[in-house]
Order: structure tokens, then C-alpha cells, then sequence
């Protein structure tokens, strides 16, 4: 057993709230299992594939993004007003939240704990490319980085560029390579 | 300031559906689970804890040193608990005094 104050204090609120009715433990264990293991990136990368091989779907999701993937039903939240923004040949997306962890969930799951650190959070406004080369990506200086803070109400996700030699590739094997990182805008697929 | 790549080499850990592994230690886990949970029950918004959690992380931000660690859950865990003591749900008092009980138990246990 953990003895952590953090974690005695945990397990005292958890006890406290199920004294008063307030919570089924077994609600959150089940809470616990969807985003361990249902709810993850590969949903987002779902909607870039099929955006990339579907002129259409891909014109609804930058429109409208929450209104897009209405149909999916997918489960997780933060995603009522999801804005999807679309990498091009002179524009590089980039996605942050510097007040605490926004983070489109049902699309791409819980964020990765470097998107939830002050330096992350601090540094990608005001030096972007130099996050980005220390992610190990390199977007030539002709092209304009923007960086989108999800502290409103709305959550973004970045649509990557497809690389060309990914062409004749199907939707399906699309999906499997398009990663979480392109779709927070700190890696570009090659 | 912390440098970004040595927060990824921290994230190298065993895949999952996100990737990585979500929580460190069960307690971050189920303080999540617990958040989602009495949120999905109604009891408050979620804009409702995202306000409370800038709140705590905010003053973390406003007066922590550039050396000092990081602890998501530790933040997140305060803002829960700030916000049901806020909707009068749980008092911060409540806590202590069951947290306490909890350590005296596992004090007993140890001897």
C-alpha cells in the first residue's frame, strides 16, 4: 500500500464521497479503463487518413471539426468545439495549452506529460522553432509557425501534411502511420 | 527552465492506448477517474474544475523556481479538492481529518 500524503489523500476523498453517496468507485475504475485503453490518438489519426484520401470529409473537418466527427460518437470529451487546423506547403501548426492541460480528448486521448510541463507550456509561444528542433523537427524558415492556445473553451488538432511517397497507401494503412505528435503539430510525418 | 528533450526522455515508458503510460502511481489514476466521474454525474462542470486547476497551476507558475519539479497530478489533485470544498461537497477540514485517520492506520500497521 502506498502511504504517499498524496495518495492517503486520495483514498480519504474517495471514501468520503462514496459515505455520501456522491460516487461509485466502480464509475471510476471504468473512467480509469476507457482512457487507459479505448480512448487514445489513434481516433485523430482515424480522421486525418480519411481527410487526406476524401476531398469532402476533409472540407467538413476544417470547417467544423466537432460538427465532423458528430458521427463517430466517439467517446472521452473536450471535443464541443473542436477547431482543426491543416498544416500547408507555407503554414506549420502548432498546438499548446499555457494555462494548464487542454487537450481534444476524444480524439487523441490524455496528453503526453511533456505537453503538461511548464516548459513546453512556457516556451512554445515565444520560441517555437527551437521546441520544435529540440522535438527533433526542423519546418524551413519560409514557412510561418502558428501556435494555437487551447485555454478558451475551443480544443485544437493539427490536420499534418501527407508526405508524398504515401500516396498509393489506403485509408487504413494511412491511419496506422499517422502519429500523435504530428497531430500536436511537434513532428512532421516523413 | 527545463529543457524539453529531458522531459521526453522521462516519457519513454511502456505503450498503451495513448502511447505511454497515463498515470505514474495509482492515486493520479484514480484522482482522475474520480474528477471524471463526479463530473459525468453532474456535480459540477467541466469548465468548473479547468478554472480551479489554472487557479492552482497558475500560482505553482507565478512562484515556483525554474529548478523546482513539476507534478501534474499533484495540481490536478489540489484543484479537485479546492472545488468540491468550493460546492461545499467535501470541506478541506473533512479531508484532513480522514487523511489522518489514514496515516494513523497505516502507522498501527507498522508496528
Amino acid at each position: 500500500m502506498s502511504s504517499s500524503p498524496a495518495a492517503l489523500r486520495a483514498e480519504a476523498l474517495e471514501s468520503l464521497l462514496i459515505e455520501k453517496g456522491l460516487l461509485d468507485p466502480a464509475v471510476v475504475d471504468d473512467v480509469i479503463e476507457r482512457y487507459n485503453e479505448r480512448i487514445g490518438p489513434m481516433r485523430g489519426a482515424q480522421l486525418v487518413a480519411r481527410a487526406w484520401t476524401e476531398p469532402d470529409f476533409k472540407q467538413r473537418l476544417l470547417a467544423d471539426g466537432s460538427a465532423a466527427i458528430a458521427e463517430y460518437d466517439f467517446e472521452g470529451g473536450q471535443v464541443d468545439k473542436l477547431v482543426v487546423v491543416e498544416n500547408t506547403d507555407t503554414v506549420h501548426n502548432m498546438v499548446v495549452c499555457t494555462l494548464c492541460s487542454c487537450y481534444p480528448w476524444a480524439v487523441l486521448g490524455l496528453p503526453p506529460k511533456w505537453y503538461k510541463d511548464p516548459a513546453y507550456r512556457s516556451r512554445v509561444v515565444r520560441e517555437p522553432r527551437a521546441v520544435l528542433s529540440e522535438f527533433g523537427t526542423d519546418v524551413p524558415t519560409d514557412k510561418t509557425i502558428r501556435v494555437w492556445d487551447s485555454s478558451a473553451e475551443v480544443r485544437y488538432m493539427v490536420l499534418p501534411q501527407m508526405p508524398p511517397a504515401w500516396r498509393s497507401a489506403d485509408v487504413g494503412t494511412l491511419a496506422e502511420r499517422v502519429t500523435r505528435d504530428s497531430m500536436i503539430g511537434v513532428e512532421v510525418l516523413a | 527552465m527545463n529543457d524539453i528533450s529531458t522531459a521526453l526522455d522521462e516519457n519513454l515508458q511502456p505503450p498503451m492506448a495513448n502511447g505511454e503510460v497515463l498515470f505514474e502511481q495509482p492515486w493520479q489514476s484514480r484522482v482522475f477517474g474520480m474528477a471524471v466521474a463526479l463530473h459525468e454525474a453532474g456535480l459540477f462542470e467541466w469548465s468548473e474544475f479547468q478554472a480551479s486547476l489554472i487557479r492552482v497551476i497558475g500560482q505553482w507558475d507565478r512562484s515556483a523556481e525554474d529548478t523546482d519539479p513539476y507534478h501534474y497530478y499533484d495540481h490536478f489533485q489540489q484543484a479537485l479538492n479546492d472545488l468540491l470544498a468550493a460546492k461545499g461537497l467535501v470541506s478541506e477540514a473533512r479531508l484532513r481529518e480522514r487523511e489522518a485517520q489514514y496515516a494513523e492506520r497505516l502507522h498501527g500497521h507498522d508496528h
